[in-house]
C-alpha cells in the first residue's frame, strides 16, 4: 500500500471505529464500514485536513469507498 | 385522574455512577468537591467543582466506553454521555425495554440540559475563526443541542412516544420530571423517561459563572468546605455536573407488569419571579407560590411534609428559600426535616433538580434524611431541622424538592410513599 493509502486507512479507521481488516480498498464507507451521511463528510473534511487539499463538494458525492478517496489524494497531489 | 409513579432511577454523579453508590456516599457525609485539575484555573476566581469521577467503572467510577462508543463520544458535548449513561440506568432498573410497536410508542423521553454543549460551541468558535467554516464539523450541532440527549435516548432504547427537552437554567430536572407526568396524566404516554443533564465544568462555565458572582471563591484551598447552605461563612455554589434520569410510569402500567414502585409523583407546582435575571425576588415569593401549588395539585397540606430537598446553593439566596418554607409550613416548622444535597454534590444545573427528586425518592423508600455538609454555624434560627452534618433517620411519607433557576424560574414536586 502506499503511505496516501496507509493514511486514509488510518483515518478511517479512527472516524468511524472499524476493525483494520474491513478497511479495504472496495470498501463502502456507508455499505460496509457503517458510516451514515453526517459520517462521510466528517471524513472528507479529515482527508482535506491530513492532506492538505480541497475536496469541493460535487466531488465529495463521488468518494464512496476507501479507494475513490485515495485515488481522489493522489491525483490531487501528483 | 390517572397516577404516575417512579419505577427506575439512574444517575451520574460526583460521589459516582449509578443511584445506590451515590445516595450511600451522600448518607456517609461524602464531598465530591476538589481542586480542578484538568484544565488552567490558576486566573479563575473559582478553582474547585465537583467532579464526576472517572475510572475503569469499578467502585463507582464512571466509564465513558461502558455507555457509548468511543467514536460517539468524540461527537457530542459530555453532557449527552452522562444523559444517556443515566437513562440507561434508569431504563434498566425500571425492567422497561419495550419491544412492541405499542410499547415503544407509548414511551416518551423528556431530559432537558440548563445550557448543553458549552465547550464544544467555545472549541467550534476557535476552529472557525483559525481555520474557516469548511472546518466545522457536521456533529458540531447534533453534539450540542439541549433536545439531543433525548433523540439520543430514544434512537437508542427505540423510545418513539412524546420527545421533548426542557430549558429552565437550574430548574430543568424538576421540571423536565412535573411536566413529564402530566404527560403521561393527559394519556399522551404511559411511560417517561425524564430528567436532566449538564457538563459545565470548564474554563467558560467557570469564569462565567464567577462573572455573576454566583460561584465559590474563598474556599479554593479547602474545597470539601465550600459548599455550606445556611453556614454563615457560604459564599456561592460550587459547580458541579453529571446527570439524573427517572422512569415515570401510569400506575396501572407499573402494576400490570410486577415494577417495582419507588413513590408516586403526587404533585407539581411551577411559577415565575417577575423580578430579576439571577436574583430570587427577596421575599421569596415565587419559591412560596410553586411549593403552595404543588401541594394544593398533591391534595395534600404542609403540615403533611416531612422532608424537603431544598433548592439550596449555598448562596444568600438560602435565607430567601428558608423563609418561604417556614411561612409555608408555619407552626408544623419543627416536624419538617429539610437539607441541601448541594452541600455533598455541588449544584448540577440543569441536572440538580432531577438528581435531588432521586434523592428525595430515596428518603421516602429508606426512610433516611441525608445531611447539610458544613452546617458549622447557621446564619439564621429555625425551628426547622436543618439536618447539619449527618444524615438522620425519621419517617418519610411525603417529601418535596424545590428547584429555581435564573430568570426567576421555580419548580416544586411533591412525592409521596405509594402503598399498594
Amino acid at each position: 500500500m502506499s503511505d496516501i493509502a496507509e493514511r486514509v486507512k488510518k483515518i478511517v479507521i479512527d472516524h468511524l471505529g472499524v476493525d483494520a481488516d474491513k478497511v479495504v480498498e472496495g470498501a463502502s464507507f456507508i455499505d460496509d464500514l457503517g458510516a451514515d451521511s453526517l459520517d462521510t463528510v466528517e471524513l472528507v473534511m479529515a482527508f482535506e485536513e491530513e492532506f492538505g487539499v480541497e475536496i469541493p463538494d460535487d466531488a465529495a458525492d463521488s468518494i464512496l469507498t476507501v479507494g475513490d478517496a485515495v485515488k481522489f489524494i493522489e491525483k490531487a497531489q501528483a | 385522574m390517572r397516577r404516575v409513579v417512579i419505577t427506575g432511577t439512574g444517575m451520574v454523579s460526583p460521589l459516582g455512577c449509578g443511584t445506590e453508590v451515590t445516595w450511600q456516599r451522600i448518607l456517609a457525609g461524602q464531598s465530591g468537591a476538589r481542586l480542578v485539575t484538568e484544565f488552567e484555573v490558576d486566573d479563575l476566581p473559582a478553582k474547585i467543582a465537583c467532579r464526576i469521577p472517572v475510572g475503569d467503572g469499578s467502585d463507582g467510577t464512571f466509564n465513558a466506553d461502558q455507555w457509548m462508543e468511543p467514536k460517539e463520544q468524540r461527537k457530542v458535548d459530555p453532557y449527552i454521555l452522562y444523559g444517556m449513561a443515566a437513562a440507561d440506568m434508569a431504563l434498566e432498573d425500571a425492567g422497561w425495554h419495550p419491544q412492541t410497536d405499542e410499547d415503544q410508542i407509548m414511551t416518551g423521553v423528556m431530559i432537558g440540559s440548563g445550557i448543553g454543549g458549552l465547550e464544544g460551541i467555545v472549541e467550534a468558535g476557535y476552529t472557525l475563526r483559525d481555520k474557516g467554516p469548511r472546518r466545522i464539523s457536521p456533529f458540531f450541532i447534533p453534539g450540542r443541542l439541549i433536545n439531543l440527549v433525548s433523540g439520543q435516548v430514544s434512537i437508542k432504547h427505540k423510545l418513539r412516544g412524546p420527545n421533548h427537552a426542557v430549558v429552565t437554567a437550574c430548574s430543568t430536572g424538576a421540571h423536565a420530571i412535573g411536566d413529564a407526568a402530566r404527560l403521561i396524566i393527559f394519556g399522551d404516554a404511559d411511560v417517561m423517561v425524564a430528567g436532566g443533564a449538564e457538563s459545565p465544568v470548564s474554563r467558560i462555565g467557570l469564569a462565567g459563572f464567577a462573572a455573576c458572582k454566583a460561584l465559590s471563591t474563598q474556599h479554593n484551598d479547602n474545597p470539601e468546605k465550600a459548599s455550606r447552605p445556611y453556614d454563615r461563612d457560604r459564599d456561592g455554589f460550587v459547580m458541579g455536573e453529571g446527570a439524573g434520569v427517572v422512569v415515570l410510569e401510569e400506575l396501572e402500567h407499573a402494576k400490570a407488569r410486577g415494577a417495582k414502585i419507588y413513590a408516586e409523583v403526587v404533585g407539581y407546582g411551577l411559577s415565575g419571579d417577575a423580578y430579576h435575571i439571577t436574583a430570587p425576588s427577596e421575599d421569596g415569593d415565587g419559591a412560596f407560590r410553586c411549593m403552595t401549588m404543588a401541594l394544593k395539585r398533591a391534595g395534600l397540606s404542609a403540615s403533611d411534609i416531612d422532608y424537603i430537598n431544598a433548592h439550596g446553593t449555598s448562596t444568600m439566596a438560602d435565607t430567601i428559600e428558608l423563609g418561604a418554607v417556614e411561612r409555608l409550613v408555619g407552626n408544623a416548622a419543627s416536624k419538617v426535616s429539610m437539607s441541601s444535597t448541594k452541600s455533598a454534590i455541588g449544584h448540577l444545573l440543569g441536572a440538580a433538580g432531577a438528581v435531588e427528586a432521586i434523592f428525595a425518592t430515596l428518603a421516602i423508600r429508606d426512610n433516611i434524611v441525608p445531611p447539610t455538609l458544613n452546617l458549622d454555624n447557621p446564619d439564621v434560627e429555625t425551628a426547622i431541622d436543618l439536618v447539619p452534618h449527618q444524615a438522620r433517620k425519621r419517617d418519610v411519607n411525603v417529601a418535596l424538592s424545590n428547584s429555581f433557576g435564573f430568570g426567576g424560574t421555580n419548580a416544586s414536586l411533591v412525592l409521596k410513599r405509594y402503598d399498594a
